[in-house]
């Protein structure tokens, strides 16, 4: 598929002549909630995801945090297809999904999978995990049965299983490895990128790391890219490449993950960093709250929609409180929406030092 | 009850207002005191279930002291949460049966309290926060109705008096508009409203222990920052004891004093949080500080657990997690029972050849 001529278009926080996979360009998901049964009446939207670009790089991770309710769900599910778009476009190797021939939307849907949160709810109860494994070769492979026994015993073995346990139902599993079954699941069709929904969280902490590092193994034999979304920043520091802090459908900083890190810009960021969790208790970060609580997102302002959190002081007529600000690079790969309310500085105090 | 720390009117004016501005961390000092309130000893409780004798609770002992947090730590099943209803004697009966010990809170042993006298120390002396919000609230009852329950019937109050209580447990935890929202219904309220309102009702009755188990699981990281934080802060005013249960390192290195490492139904390791995250010896609690990525710096592999937690049903004797140990060890090293030993003062280890690297240093302690 190299060959095919790159139609992504440029957009803000998307480093240019990256090898990417996968990519969003302006995507926005609104639903309708306002308007009653007729259509009558006046619209509001509830803006679960409004203009978000990025990239996902071959056999890379990108991550997207925030709270939930911050859209980053919708995005992963928007992506996988079980969302429609409101406006903008999903890039497979370069394609536009959308106006891709049949075989191609096969391709796609071949090469895009998903590990989703809870491995209780996500695997049928009813299915042998043999069946559950081999599903997606059944169905968009022409594969012979033997041939699909073979090929879901050796993915068991690959995510540490053992090929006679594909007789088994999920509930004789244990969590960990009911989420080991959902990767295999997710490997089968030999894909180029997986989302994976929170694939720790629900997970006891002793098992997450077998899961964490089974990821990054699968993800260097296989040169998988990965869509991660999570809440836990740590989770992501350990997991990610780049990645997205979103808000209110909105991203507010992205880029490097480790220069992120490093110096995070946006207060929201910054707010998310100091209420995480130290790993020792002698780590004691300056720890401040946001006012108020996470907006509704149905019918947001039209500007900036940190706006309403920010501890800083608006100036209401200022161009970025009646328009959506852009993001903008304030150094190499690392963007930020830059307004005059959003970016921590030492003397504002509401920069927090990791270390 | 005797405050722990005395805070002025002006301090608690500020932080009762809304308006949370920085905060140098707002955990402050550990307000822990000498003073024992709540003292296990030996606790097992078993279940008896069609493939034999789940032993979930296998000789617990701990100690909770006025204004301070013990944190108890482990995976699912390792019988956290079983000690925890076990103290509230609350486990099911059948198939449920707490089979020995002493639960000594204030001096009484629970386990020896008929079900009435039981039922006025329960929400009275002692009270529990629950992982789950939405579940804990009865979605057809006011929150002052909910929360007054508990205050009318450990305290007989009524009328405008009980009303007042009810506001002022509501501004313990700092809801704003307390007046109004106890009219409010739960669904009324955001998670992390809601999760105040259980510890309101938690504290209603001026516990003198709180159970709080995975209080924070279901909420978002800046509010359960909120909440750790709030928590603390009743903590300082009202000089309660907090039992946290938990599995998150990074709850237990914020809030905790002193942690309790649980595995299959046994504390393997007890000590203060700095020498559990400074020096620990017993293998599974290195791997758990280890397991866990870091926030602060870019983390390289991660060291995993192998394995899977044991079954308990007909759980052999002897050390239960030497199949999982990294440790080289002798079939005949991990069959015996291992025991709970002080090897320094106030730090507890499960010593056993099979889990724990330097046991011979510290063989002397025990005869096996």
């Amino acid at each position: 598929m190299t060959t095919t001529k790159n139609k992504v278009g440029s957009a803000p926080g998307c480093k240019p002549g990256v090898d990417s996979v996968l990519s969003v360009r302006n995507l926005r998901k609104w639903y309708n909630v306002g308007n009653n049964l007729f259509g009558i009446g006046k619209k509001t939207f509830l803006k679960a995801v409004d203009d978000v670009s990025f990239d996902i790089e071959r056999g890379k991770t990108f991550g997207l945090v925030g709270e939930s309710g911050c859209g980053k769900t919708t995005t992963l599910k928007v992506l996988l297809g079980l969302e429609d778009t409101t406006e903008g476009s999903i890039f497979y190797e370069g394609e536009d999904v959308a106006t891709m021939s049949a075989a191609g939307k096969k391709e796609f849907r071949t090469n895009v999978q998903a590990v989703f949160q809870d491995p209780w709810s996500s695997l049928n109860p009813r299915m042998r995990v043999g069946s559950i494994v081999g599903e997606p070769l059944e169905i968009a492979t022409n594969q012979t049965k033997a041939q699909i026994k073979e090929r879901v015993g050796t993915l068991l073995e690959e995510v540490g299983l053992n090929p006679y346990q594909a007789n088994l139902y999920p509930h004789e599993f244990s969590g960990g490895q009911r989420q080991r079954i959902g990767v295999a699941r997710a490997l089968a069709l030999n894909p180029k990128v997986i989302c994976l929904d929170e694939p720790v969280s629900a997970l006891d902490v002793s098992i997450r790391a077998q899961i964490m590092n089974l990821l990054v193994d699968l993800q260097e034999q296989h040169g998988l890219a990965y869509l991660l979304v999570a809440h836990n920043l740590a989770t992501v520091r350990y997991m990610c490449h780049t990645m997205a802090v979103m808000y209110l459908g909105v991203v507010q900083e992205m880029g490097d993950t480790e220069r992120i890190f490093e110096d995070p810009k946006h207060i929201y960021t910054n707010a998310l960093v100091s209420a995480a969790l130290p790993s020792h208790p002698d780590i004691v970060r300056s720890e401040f709250l946001l006012p108020g609580e996470v907006v509704s997102p149905i019918d947001p302002p039209p500007g900036d929609v940190f706006m309403s959190r920010t501890p800083l002081e608006v100036d209401s007529n200022h161009k970025w409180a009646n328009e959506r600000p852009p993001l903008v690079e304030l150094e190499t790969d690392h963007w930020v929406v830059d307004t005059p309310w959003s970016i921590a500085t030492e003397e504002s105090g509401f920069k927090v030092e990791l270390k | 009850m005797a405050k722990a720390t005395k805070i002025t009117d002006t301090e608690k004016e500020e932080l009762l207002s809304e308006s949370l501005d920085v905060d140098t961390d707002g955990f402050g000092k550990s307000a822990a005191t000498s003073e024992t309130v709540l003292d296990l000893r030996n606790l097992q409780t078993q279940f008896t279930t069609k493939w034999g004798t789940v032993k979930a609770v296998n000789g617990v002992s701990y100690n909770v002291k006025r204004g301070e947090t013990l944190g108890v730590v482990g995976e699912s099943g390792s019988g956290k949460s079983v000690t925890a209803l076990s103290i509230m004697r609350l486990i099911p009966s059948p198939p449920g049966e707490i089979t020995g010990g002493e639960v000594i809170l204030n001096g009484r042993d629970l386990l020896k309290l008929s079900e009435r006298e039981m039922t006025s120390v329960r929400g009275g002396e002692i009270s529990m926060i629950l992982q789950d919000p939405m579940q804990a609230l009865n979605p057809v009852f006011t929150i002052e109705n909910q929360v007054g329950e508990a205050i009318r019937i450990h305290q007989g109050l009524k009328g405008t008096s009980l009303f007042q209580r009810v506001v002022d447990s509501l501004k313990k935890v700092r809801i704003p508009a307390p007046d109004s929202r106890a009219k409010d219904y739960p669904h009324q309220l955001s998670g992390g409203m809601r999760q105040r309102v259980v510890g309101a009702i938690g504290i209603s009755s001026e516990p003198s222990v709180i159970i709080a188990d995975e209080p924070t699981t279901s909420l978002d990281v800046t509010i359960q920052a909120a909440y750790l934080r709030l928590l603390r802060q009743i903590q300082q005013e009202e000089g309660v004891g907090i039992v946290f249960i938990t599995h998150d390192f990074g709850i237990v290195a914020k809030m905790c004093d002193r942690v309790a490492v649980m595995y299959a139904g046994r504390i393997v390791e007890l000590a203060d949080v700095r020498t559990i995250f400074n020096s620990p010896l017993h293998e599974y609690t290195k791997a758990l500080i280890n397991s866990v990525p870091k926030l602060e710096e870019k983390t390289g592999r991660l060291a995993q657990i192998e394995g899977q937690p044991p079954l308990l049903h007909n759980l052999p004797p002897g050390d239960s997690f030497a199949p999982r140990s990294p440790l080289k060890y002798d079939e005949k090293d991990a069959s015996i029972d291992p025991e709970l030993v002080e090897v320094e003062s106030g730090h507890w280890v499960q010593l056993s050849r099979s889990s724990v690297a330097d046991f011979d240093k510290y063989k002397h302690l025990v005869n096996y």
